[in-house]
């Protein structure tokens, strides 16, 4: 021993939880060993994680590097089209099989001591598998078969490819639930391209971030954009849809009842502050491509999904854990492959509305770090979930946190907490 | 215009605009652009490949005016300041429009004292003169790495 003491954590099973779901223990934010634990029951269980665009992926041997929660992974595509997905990490001594983002390849080969894999993710040779000189080698009766990296089951829906590691999952319509598969069709009509991609590391943990995505009470107070330049009211309509399971949810901000497309200017005109109204409304020359009267759709898959349509600004967003206390948000910026060079030129504009300096989101990059900081000691204090009742069922109101009980069901089911 | 004027007036523009931000006299900004501009805030990966969104995109001086009023009016971040430092121009043409790419660092200091860094790139810039003074025509601000720590509230 060399004289240091080990703390031992409290392990999860000693942590006390209020009965229901309107009060959140912070120590779920704080300790290791849930995190630890959160990469086995909730993104290695029965989830479907997103993995990457099919569009990432288009030819045979294209390939992405991404990661399940914590686990390092690689996306491939094998022979017939067919999505494949497995650990990054080599059956022989753990090192990273692929060390790129993405690229194309025939097969992938571990750096360390070149052991191959096929576009599967199968072990396929062993470097001097029979020795050298007849010397050394592996045993005669060794079986490639019996190891290798852990394999995903996949499934496209709408272009979005899934993976999961568990055979309990169900298949993704009935994973998602009819309203939100709705909901991902309804912006999914058309093969997207991909227009950018950013990291935003942020400084809390992986929760506070889903929840802050499910939370519709907090929209329009924290992110005073759309109101100090007047550009809706917050009497809009709209609502939050929640998946039967509360796993999922979308939540919608309908265009007022005039026709939306002069609406902005209009209200910018007439403001009387003429400091607040936007010098180039043309940010907000919105058009209904999606041919209903839904300005804002926010979409969640349990655990780290989201798909966010924005006026014309389209994105999808992936969370990726970083321990207990940080993670990263991987921001893919989307168009429509058949875009006019007008209707991309919007997008572009709009870009600003979101992402790590997004006009309306770049509160929602440091407010997780917030409550980090500000629980630092409350491991056994509670925040109160309560707006709304205490259910997890879909509201034609957006003041509510109906959304954010729905992930603490699903994740005290998962968690067995 | 000889070279080493050309780079003499690029590096006081570029100091001249690192100051304007570090000194928090955003309101000043957009006035280094020219009211057509594009200004772009992306990643080395993102401009390789060929994609045009940036984290943000302003295709008109109005724009960055609003960017200035939504800091000051709309958005909410914790207190943090920059400090830019700026390489030497390298000159890629000159003529009535300057094409340069210029390195620049930025540290960012937080409240309550940390320091990071929290960008390093290039400054891929066109520029021209209107009204005796050099303008960015054109500022594609390329940030070597995709990862943007927490949020980008203040310009780069």
């Amino acid at each position: 021993m060399d004289g240091t003491i080990v703390q031992p954590g409290r392990g999860i099973s000693q942590h006390a939880w209020p009965p229901g779901v309107t009060r959140v223990p912070y120590w779920v934010y704080q300790e290791q060993d849930v995190a630890r634990a959160e990469q086995a029951r909730i993104f290695q269980g029965p989830v479907w994680n997103f993995l990457c665009l099919d569009v990432d992926i288009p030819n045979q041997g294209d390939f992405r590097t991404t990661f399940v929660g914590e686990m390092p992974i690689v996306v491939a595509r094998g022979e017939n089209g067919a999505v494949h997905a497995f650990e990054n990490r080599c059956a022989h001594r753990g090192a990273l099989i692929v060390l790129e983002d993405s690229g194309s390849a025939k097969d992938f080969g571990c750096v360390y001591h070149a052991w191959r894999y096929d576009l599967c993710g199968n072990l396929a040779s062993v470097a001097f598998r029979n020795g050298v000189n007849g010397q050394g080698g592996m045993p005669k009766d060794f079986d490639m078969r019996s190891v290798g990296p852990r394999k995903f089951r996949t499934t496209n829906f709408c272009g979005l490819v899934f993976g999961t590691l568990s055979e309990a999952t169900p298949p993704i319509e009935q994973f998602l639930g009819e309203a939100i598969t709705a909901r991902i069709r309804r912006v999914l009509t058309k093969p997207v391209e991909v227009i950018g991609r950013f990291t935003q590391p942020l400084p809390n943990n992986w929760k506070l971030y889903a929840e802050n995505v499910k939370d519709t009470y907090h929209a329009s107070l924290l992110h005073l954009f759309f109101a100090t330049f007047r550009i809706t009211r917050l009497s809009q309509g709209g609502g939050i849809l929640i998946s039967e399971s509360g796993a999922h949810h979308a939540s919608t901000t309908l265009a007022p009842a005039q026709t939306p497309d002069t609406t902005y200017r209009d209200a910018g005109l007439r403001s009387d502050k003429e400091d607040f109204r936007l010098a180039d409304p043309g940010l907000l020359e919105v058009r209904n491509e999606f041919g209903d009267n839904i300005q804002l759709q926010i979409l969640s898959v349990f655990p780290g999904f989201v798909l966010q349509q924005i006026h014309n600004c389209l994105a999808v967003r992936q969370i990726v854990p970083r321990g207990p206390d940080a993670m990263d948000l991987h921001w893919t910026y989307l168009g429509f492959a058949d875009d006019t060079p007008d209707m991309r030129a919007l997008r572009l504009k709009q870009c600003n509305l979101v992402g790590p300096a997004g006009f309306v989101s770049m509160e929602d990059g440091c407010v997780g770090g917030f409550v980090q900081r500000g629980t630092a000691t409350a491991e056994d204090e509670e925040s109160v979930v309560e707006m709304g009742g205490s259910g997890t069922e879909s509201q034609s109101t957006r003041a509510t946190e109906s959304a954010v009980r729905g992930f603490w069901k699903n994740w005290r089911e998962l968690m067995e907490v | 215009m000889s070279d080493a004027d050309t780079l003499f007036r690029l590096s006081s523009l570029n100091t001249a605009y690192a100051s304007c931000i570090d000194a928090d006299k955003l309101e000043e900004w957009p006035s280094f652009f020219v009211e057509n501009c594009l200004y772009k805030v992306t990643t080395a990966d993102n401009y390789k490949r060929g994609y045009a969104a940036g984290v943000v995109y302003a295709d008109s001086r109005a724009m960055l005016q609003d960017r200035v009023s939504a800091l000051r009016n709309a958005n909410i971040y914790e207190r943090h300041t920059y400090r830019h430092i700026v390489g030497m121009p390298l000159l890629l043409s000159t003529g009535d429009e300057i094409k340069a790419e210029t390195p620049f660092l930025v540290i960012r200091t937080m409240r309550d004292g940390r320091m990071d860094v929290f960008s390093a790139g290039v400054y891929l810039d066109r520029v021209r003169e209107e009204d005796g003074k050099l303008r960015f025509v054109e500022r594609l601000v390329i940030c070597d790495s995709q990862r943007f720590d927490t949020l980008l509230a203040i310009p780069l």
